[in-house]
């Protein structure tokens, strides 16, 4: 036996090492069950699925990318908090000091805004497929249900976070795309049936709810900043836990054998 | 149906268990070490690998400090939200912002509970399915991301319409020729009007209807009786709503490309006023 052995069996034999990893690597089918089953991350699979779901033609794999992106937008996300202030004095300003003072800033901000681009389409496609395969159909109904939710969750992550550079394309594109809430039936002050609460006006209807006032200003910042940072992440998080959940629960769907 | 006592094998047969059946045998199941984590792996490597290259190549937009006092000209909300935005050119904001999103969402929410065919559950075909897969492609990809593309592209200044070798033109002026349907039917009394509108709007509905049915009729042939009693008239009412709203928006912005048609109906009421 060369030193290198010995030295790798001194390791692997040792009592510390055989309290983190409870089983070796050999290639066995007993090992190959507990590489999934033993890990809490992998133990997201079953140890063993149907051959088809591991195809590539098959899942496209975009539920994975999607949430791949997802884990990414966490990662990069909690990069950036380290840095940027949601008050309207300085968030802009943060915006240029992470491109010019901050290690890897621009980088990380890049890969920030592109990931969630990228989760947009990829939960669009990731629909897609589940609708061309008949995923949707029993026992596979909820999950389908779980889906939608975390699809409009998607877009609401991505929308809060537009706002966050407090630049002129940011403060505009949302002011565009939350103008309808000032039309919401009955509880927007331009909405029909607006009559019916009385007093709903420029800063007590629907949109002044989620701005935090009559227009866009320092508390909508705060606003969204938190439900893109804490609220909605969570939330979002806890129906990904019941989707994933699901799926392990009833199977990966398949033509039946 | 109850096995036989008798029937049950000793230990170390297999037992036939007629439920898992339904759902699939573990027959051709395999190891998902390293089968499935591999290929997870590998293509996480690539995406990651990709997005890297991406954000070193091309950096996240930022514009002027956010001025409150300064629109710009077209100001856009996030592409995603764009086909939403399209919209608002031929629907009021209440019912292009609020009404038609919530009719996709609940749209989509439902589909499997109005989806009743058994068949094409885990795989792909065209065959059993061929008027689901029309409509979701139809819904999804015509309606939703052209839209899209037409509000990120062609949608200039004053949200006008440029095709794309044309300039944006800021000054572009556009004649405001929009007249609502009844007018264009002649009719001039603004009472008489709404109630015109209101029966070419039910009107849509009850033809509409007729013609899902004859559809839902003509498609399933001689099972059709069978087939509406399974599917029961609730989720038809349902399905043939969805539907039927789904067109009506592109016969909507049919008619606004075409013949300038603003409204079709409007109704006002001292307590609310809703324009279709
Ligand atoms: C944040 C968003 C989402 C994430 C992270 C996600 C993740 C996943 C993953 C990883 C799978 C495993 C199979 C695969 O990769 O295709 C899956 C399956 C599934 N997803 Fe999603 N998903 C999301 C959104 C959606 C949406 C929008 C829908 C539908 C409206 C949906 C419906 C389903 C269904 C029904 C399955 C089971 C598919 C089967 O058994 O073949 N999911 N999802």
């Amino acid at each position: 036996m060369s030193k290198w052995d010995d030295v790798k069996e001194q390791i692997t034999e040792s009592e510390v090492w055989k309290s983190i990893f409870r089983h070796g690597y050999d290639d066995t089918p007993r090992n190959r069950i507990l590489m999934v089953s033993g890990n809490v991350w992998l133990h997201l699979h079953p140890s063993k699925v149907r051959r088809h779901a591991t195809r590539l033609r098959f899942t496209w794999c975009m539920g994975g990318i999607t949430f791949l992106m997802f884990l990414v937008t966490v990662i990069t996300g909690v990069y950036l908090m380290f840095y940027y202030r949601p008050t309207a004095e300085y968030a802009y300003a943060d915006m240029k000091y992470l491109e010019f003072d901050m290690p890897f800033g621009m980088l990380m901000r890049n890969m920030h805004r592109w990931a969630a681009h990228a989760m947009v389409i990829a939960v669009w496609l990731h629909m897609f497929r589940v609708f061309l395969t008949g995923s949707y159909k029993p026992p596979r109904e909820f999950n389908w249900v779980v889906g939608v939710i975390l699809l409009v969750l998607t877009l609401l992550l991505s929308f809060t976070g537009y706002l966050l550079p407090w630049d002129q394309l940011s403060i505009w594109a949302v002011t565009v795309g939350s103008n309808m809430g000032r039309a919401t039936p009955i509880l927007g002050h331009e909405g029909p049936g607006h009559e019916l609460i009385p007093g709903l006006n420029n800063v007590y209807d629907a949109r002044a709810f989620l701005f935090g006032g009559g227009e866009i200003g320092p508390h909508t910042l705060l606003r969204f900043y938190i439900l893109h940072c804490i609220f909605i992440p969570l939330v979002a998080s806890l129906f990904m836990a019941v989707h994933f959940w699901r799926i392990r629960r009833d199977g990966f769907s398949g033509p039946a054998l | 149906m109850a096995t036989p006592l008798k029937a049950i094998p000793g230990p170390g047969k297999r037992i036939e268990v007629p439920i898992k059946k339904a759902t699939g045998p573990g027959d051709d199941k395999i190891h998902t070490w390293p089968h499935l984590v591999r290929n997870e792996f590998l293509i996480a490597c690539a995406m990651m690998i990709l997005l890297i290259v991406w954000s070193l190549l091309v950096d996240a937009p930022l514009e002027e400090p956010a001025n409150p006092t300064r629109t710009p000209n077209p100001s856009k909300a996030p592409w995603y939200f764009l086909g939403l935005q399209e919209m608002l050119v031929f629907f009021d904001p209440w019912h292009a912002g609020v009404v038609l999103p919530t009719f996709i969402i609940v749209g989509l929410m439902v589909i499997p509970y109005l989806d009743i065919n058994p068949k094409g559950n885990g795989y792909y075909c065209w065959k059993d399915r061929k008027w689901e897969i029309t409509t979701f492609i139809v819904g999804f990809h015509i309606l939703w991301v052209s839209l899209i593309i037409i509000g990120t592209f062609l949608r200039g200044p004053g949200w006008n319409w440029f095709w794309f070798w044309e300039k944006w033109d800021p000054h572009k002026v556009e004649a405001l020729t929009n007249v609502d349907l009844p007018f264009l039917l002649g009719v001039r009394d603004e009472t008489m009007a709404t109630i015109v509108g209101a029966l070419i709007v039910g009107g849509y509905f009850v033809v509409g209807y007729a013609a899902f049915y004859a559809l839902c009729r003509g498609v399933k042939g001689a099972e059709f009786p069978d087939f509406i009693e399974r599917w029961g008239w609730a989720r038809f009412g349902l399905t043939g709503f969805l539907f039927l709203n789904m067109w009506a928006v592109v016969a909507k912005m049919m008619m606004r490309h075409l013949l300038n048609i603003k409204y079709i109906m409007v109704l006002k009421t001292p307590y609310f006023s809703i324009n279709i």
